[in-house]
């Protein structure tokens, strides 16, 4: 486990918001604590062109209630992986795009927006993805409040 | 010559799955391509956190119907560490020989259809009739040509025989024969050879760039695997070569899928001269604790990741699966960009795409103006009735399945 010690000093060193906050629950694994948009931008741009976490592997987007995380799992090529979480409030949520970094990211942003409602800031124009175009405004399916019921419900 | 833009999808001779792919060409040259998604998508991380973890293991395995073992074992890893569940060894080895077997089944299978997207339909009927073989093998030791089931939370659920072991082994020898076959016919073949080579070309920066994975980029020279990079089940004790090519394009991709085939075969012969003996699999609590997890399998297509997230109850919290189309699908526009749009099927058709492991939802049946709600219980009615009104009646056969797993 000395190679995740080392990733984990490292960031704790270079960033004091990641201090105490960062988890090894196994080997070959580490998870972040969620930090703030500006804080997380910073952390995973270090890490992908510092410490060679390059393999965007994807965003999971949850409802934890006052907010909405999101986990960025990254990669990188010895088989590590960084699990970084960004939060923002549910009652407003915006997060920033990270295509500039991860081209491959688009996608898994898209899913973001859709299936939580997260506005994301500077994703490139494009079809939406994944739900259908007449899919009722303001209705985010993996939001916890969320019911299959709600689709039939006259607006 | 002025642009156009070509719509291919939903629906499309040329395509075996519903999505819409919006071409922009130039003459035959295609100058842009995008995508719309979305089309297969039904709901199951949503419905995961609705029912237990022992329903999920089986609704989760019906995200795929080709790669059905990877994303049942990835989920089911996931919610093993979770839970600090140990598996014993002989578990984690016919998990193994199922991915395997599977790998073998699929790759079969994707040969065939690029064989038939170039019109070279000879291969088709060859590779699906030894593809034949291994689907024989899936169903001797499972019961089931797909949705295998085989995977259960703290190991699988059936033994392997010593006449299945030899029946295995046996199959092998047939299919590494036929294999050898196609290697060659891929060395040689002038025609193939210059259909494939230059289509869907990518290079090994943006490959790395845009997130492709599995062989769509080890043919670009991207040398990773998670079943070397991050072992898991039985991985860290066998051994094998990961299989890359730098051709870039489809060619390369056809080679590395036949490399993979002969890997395939030799670990399906170490694991079961290794296997150890012992029980199969240890009993996973009902309820899992807190906490969370990642897990990752190099699934035919590439790499499935799924994460699971657990509060205490027997519910998940969270499930997310990221199938490997959809990571390679960034990759698809860019190898589509130059390309002749004859190539278009083909360069599609080479990643190897299963859009229904892509998109995961749909909870509504619109027909004639109306909308259907459907749950998997009305569902399952529905086909019932279904059934009977064309004189098919399954009540006897469900009496005695729910006799027989009461009893279990």
């Amino acid at each position: 486990m000395a190679n995740e010690e080392a990733i984990k000093k490292e960031l704790e060193e270079k960033f004091d918001f990641l201090k105490d906050k960062i988890i090894i629950p196994r080997e070959r694994r580490l998870f972040t604590e969620p930090v703030e948009i500006e804080d997380f931008l910073k952390a995973i741009e270090y890490a992908a062109s510092k410490m060679d976490f390059d393999i965007l592997t994807t965003i999971t987007g949850l409802d934890e209630g006052e907010s909405i995380v999101a986990i960025y799992h990254l990669a990188r090529k010895d088989g590590t992986m960084l699990n970084l979480k960004s939060k923002t409030p549910k009652e407003n949520p915006v997060m920033k795009t990270i295509s500039n970094l991860f081209n491959g990211a688009v996608f898994y942003e898209r899913e973001l927006v859709d299936m939580l409602g997260v506005q994301m800031e500077g994703l490139p124009e494009g079809k939406r993805y994944p739900l259908p175009d007449d899919w009722p405004e303001g209705q985010y399916p993996l939001r916890k409040e969320w019911k299959r019921e709600m689709l039939d419900a006259k607006p | 010559m002025s642009k156009l833009t070509i719509p291919i999808g939903p629906q499309h001779p040329a395509l075996k799955e519903p999505e819409c792919f919006i071409i922009t060409v130039d003459g035959e040259r295609i100058c842009e391509a995008n995508m719309r998604l979305g089309y297969n998508h039904r709901g199951i991380e949503k419905r995961c956190e609705e029912i237990t973890y022992i329903q999920s293991a089986y609704l989760i395995e019906r995200v795929c119907g080709i790669c059905s073992h990877s994303h049942s074992t990835a989920f089911i890893q996931a919610v093993e560490e979770i839970a600090g569940l140990e598996v014993p060894k002989r578990g984690l080895y016919i998990r193994t020989l199922f991915g395997e077997l599977e790998r073998i089944h699929s790759h079969l299978l994707w040969l065939g259809v690029a064989g038939h997207e170039i019109g070279f339909d000879t291969l088709l009927m060859y590779s699906w009739r030894d593809r034949e073989i291994v689907m024989d093998i899936l169903a001797m030791v499972s019961g089931n040509r797909v949705n295998y089931g085989m995977n259960s939370i703290g190991g699988v659920k059936r033994d392997i025989s010593p006449e299945q072991a030899d029946a295995i082994l046996k199959a092998m020898d047939d299919l590494e024969e036929r294999t050898k076959y196609y290697i060659e016919l891929g060395l040689q073949e002038t025609t193939l050879i210059k259909r494939l080579s230059g289509a869907g070309s990518i290079s090994y920066e943006d490959a790395t760039r845009l997130g492709a994975v599995g062989p769509t980029a080890r043919a670009s020279k991207v040398d990773q695997d998670v079943r070397r990079d991050d072992p898991y089940a039985a991985y860290a004790e066998l051994e094998f070569n990961v299989i890359t090519d730098d051709h870039n394009d489809v060619y390369g991709r056809t080679l590395v899928r036949l490399g993979e085939l002969m890997e395939s075969y030799k670990l399906v012969r170490q694991l079961i001269k290794n296997m150890p003996d012992g029980p199969i699999r240890k009993k996973g609590p009902r309820k899992i604790p807190a906490g969370e997890a990642i897990s990752r399998y190099e699934a035919p297509r590439g790499e499935d990741v799924h994460y699971v997230k657990a509060n205490g109850t027997d519910k998940a919290f969270r499930v997310k699966v990221r199938a490997p189309t959809l990571a390679n699908l960034s990759a698809v526009s860019k190898m589509l960009e130059g390309d002749y749009l004859a190539d278009v099927p083909i360069v599609i058709a080479a990643i190897d795409p299963c859009f229904s492991c892509t998109d995961r939802m749909a909870v509504r049946n619109i027909r004639g103006g109306a909308t259907e709600m459907h749950n998997p219980g009305s569902l399952r009615n529905f086909s019932i009735d279904w059934y009977r009104r064309r004189g098919i009646d399954f009540t006897d056969l469900n009496k005695k399945l729910m006799k027989r797993l009461e009893r279990v």
